[in-house]
This record gives C-alpha cells, structure tokens and sequence, in this order.
C-alpha cells in the first residue's frame, strides 16, 4: 500500500464515529469549563430526532468560530455504529458536530446520572456550561432552539 | 411568540429543575381504570380481570424499533405473568395521524403476524397513556388487583437490555410478578429505559 494509501487510511479511521462510555462523555463536559456543550441524545431510528437534527447541525456552523460544541449523542445499538450510524451521518453531511455512539447497555442505571427529570424517551437534549446546565425532553425547531440556545448563553455572564 | 418561547423555557428551567415529572401514576396509587377497544371489537376493564391478581400494562406500538426489539420478549413475557396470575395487555396511546403504522387496522395486522395470545387496546383519546403518565413505548405498569381495589406496583422497563435479549441480567417485570404473586414486595418499583416518545396529537 502506498504511503498515501495508508495515510489516508489513517484518516479515514480517525475521523469515524467513536463509542463512549457514559463517564467518558462526562468528562469531556467536565474539561471545558468556558464552552456550551450541546449534548443532543439520538437515534437513527427516531423519526423525530432524525427530524431535528438540523438545527444542530444549523447552530454547530452558526456558533463554529466561538466555544460552542454540539455534541450528537446516538443511542443506537453499538453494533450498528459504523453500518448505521456513520453512514447517516456523512450522508447527512453533520461534519461539524462530534458524534459519539454510547456504549451504556443498562438504561435503567445510566438516564438518571445524565438528568433526573428524564424519562427516558428521546430526542433529549442537554445545554451545559461549566455548573450550568439545562435539560429538556422534547423536539426542537431550528427557531426555538436558537432561541433557548440564546438564552442559555445570556443566562450567568 | 417571544413570549411564548420565554414559556417553554420556564417550562424546561422547571422540569430542569424539579426532578421527576409531576404527572402520571406513582407506585402505591391507585391505577386508573379504563374501558378500551381491543382488535377484535370488543371493549377491555378490569372488569374482565376480576380474578386476577393483577395486570401488566404495557403501553406500546407497532412502529416503533424499541417496542418491535421487545415484541418477541413481550408475547413470552405475556404467559410467564398469566401463569402467575397476572395476564399483559398492550395499549397501543399513538395518534395514528402522525403514525399511519400505528393506526386501528395495522394493529389487528400487526398481531395477528405475531400471534399476540393478549389483547391488544387502542387509547384512542390517549387519556389512559395520560393519567399512567407513560412516556414512551415500551412503558410497563404492573398492578394489582386486590378485590377490585386497582393499584400501581411497579413502573418502567421490561428488562436491563433492550439490543440483546441473550444479554439481559434483570427482567424486571417478571421478577415484580414474581413477587407481587407470591405476595411480597417487589424489590425494584421503578426503572428507567429509553424508548420512543409517545406520539400525542395536536
């Protein structure tokens, strides 16, 4: 294989969709302490996730050059991550945000460590900043997600 | 509309903020009775269950993933409960505006595919879902029956693991039945799963 082969390879294997445990994703939510991480929980399966997901993608490009992360958490069976849920993504062109696959097979011991108030039913999104956070369980227009995005990000500065 | 987006953000601030959703059934309540159409015409209450020791209600659908991974799981679980004393009644709360696959006839399709051996109940108004609180499909109520007084036991999920069936170590509401059926107290009331939401009218 040619050296650009490889490097490409290399790439191609790097910029894939990675599995996260749940202590995983919370750290990183934990590093950055001046970024709003948008944490959006999803599937592939999900008619109405699916639905939303560009105003995600809509606000990860609107807020790129600021500390702004959209984060598509999917909750598809870790076996179909790169049959599944890659293929969607690229097709999808979601490029700017970060997509994890959970890899958490104990639902009934994982939804409450990410917000007590959920009940389990997704889409599902998460606004985090530093100590603030934000969590609600429902679908989200681009509108009103720029809006409660707006309002998260005026809140505590 | 401004003011109506303030709304919903006091809206999720307060969700955010309180823990658990204020409405629906808790474990120990009483459970809301109900009078629903099953595929083959006829209406279902607990009337009919009066000798049972209780029931497990399992809101679901036909279109949704999470409740078609369970559907193998939810007709074995329907004779292990019945054995027990507990038959399973599936409750099917979506508008089948939204999803045409959910609608009356696609579930008399649907069952008959399967063979389901328990009635299969539209919540046509979606009051039932409302009152139990569910949130999703599959959702789980188990209650009992104690000479006609209906109350919630346990609330949540079939098993610890919806994409493999071989590598489930909790089957909640067997293990609720179980005990419950025995007379004692189930040792989980309460579990959490992910499924679809539950698709509401507009």
């Amino acid at each position: 294989m040619s050296v650009i082969g490889s490097l490409s390879l290399i790439l191609l294997l790097w910029s894939g969709v990675e599995e996260v445990r749940l202590d995983q994703l919370q750290q990183r939510l934990a590093t950055g302490k001046d970024t709003t991480f948008v944490v959006n929980f999803w599937a592939t399966w999900c008619k109405p996730c699916v639905e939303e997901l560009p105003a995600f993608d809509k606000l990860s490009r609107r807020y790129k050059d600021e500390p702004v992360k959209v984060i598509l958490v999917s909750l598809d069976n870790p076996a179909e991550r790169q049959t599944k849920v890659e293929p969607f993504l690229k097709r999808r062109g979601y490029e700017l945000c970060d997509a994890v696959v959970l890899n958490e097979p104990k639902p009934h011991l994982w939804i409450d460590r990410v917000d007590q108030s959920w009940s389990g039913s997704i889409p599902a999104t998460l606004f985090i900043r530093g100590e603030r956070r934000l969590f609600g369980e429902f679908q989200f227009s681009p509108e009103l997600l720029e809006s409660i995005f707006s309002t998260f990000q005026a809140e505590g500065k | 509309m401004k003011y109506l987006l303030m709304m919903m953000f006091a809206v999720v601030s307060l969700v955010a903020q309180q823990g658990a959703p204020s409405s629906g059934v808790a474990v120990g309540d009483p459970a809301p009775s109900f009078r629903l159409k099953n595929i083959d015409g006829k209406y279902v209450s607990f009337d009919d269950y009066r000798s049972s020791k209780g029931l497990v209600l399992v809101f679901t659908c036909n279109h949704c993933p999470y409740s078609v991974k369970y559907e193998d799981r939810i007709i074995a679980l329907a004779n292990e409960t019945a054995k027990l004393g507990f038959p399973l009644v599936a409750i099917n709360p979506n508008d089948p505006v939204k999803v045409p696959e959910d609608s009356y006839d696609n579930m008399k399709v649907r069952a008959k595919e399967k063979g389901f051996t328990f009635p299969y109940i539209v919540d046509e108004t979606q009051e039932v879902a409302k009152q139990y609180g569910a949130k999703r499909t599959p959702h789980v109520f188990v209650v009992t029956n104690s000479s006609g007084s209906w109350k919630v036991a346990y609330i949540g999920a079939i098993d610890d693991n919806a994409n493999d069936a071989d590598k489930v170590e909790s089957r909640f509401v067997l293990d609720a039945v179980k005990s419950l059926a025995s007379g004692a107290a189930p040792a989980v009331t309460q579990t959490k799963a992910i499924g679809c939401t539950i698709k509401w009218k507009e």
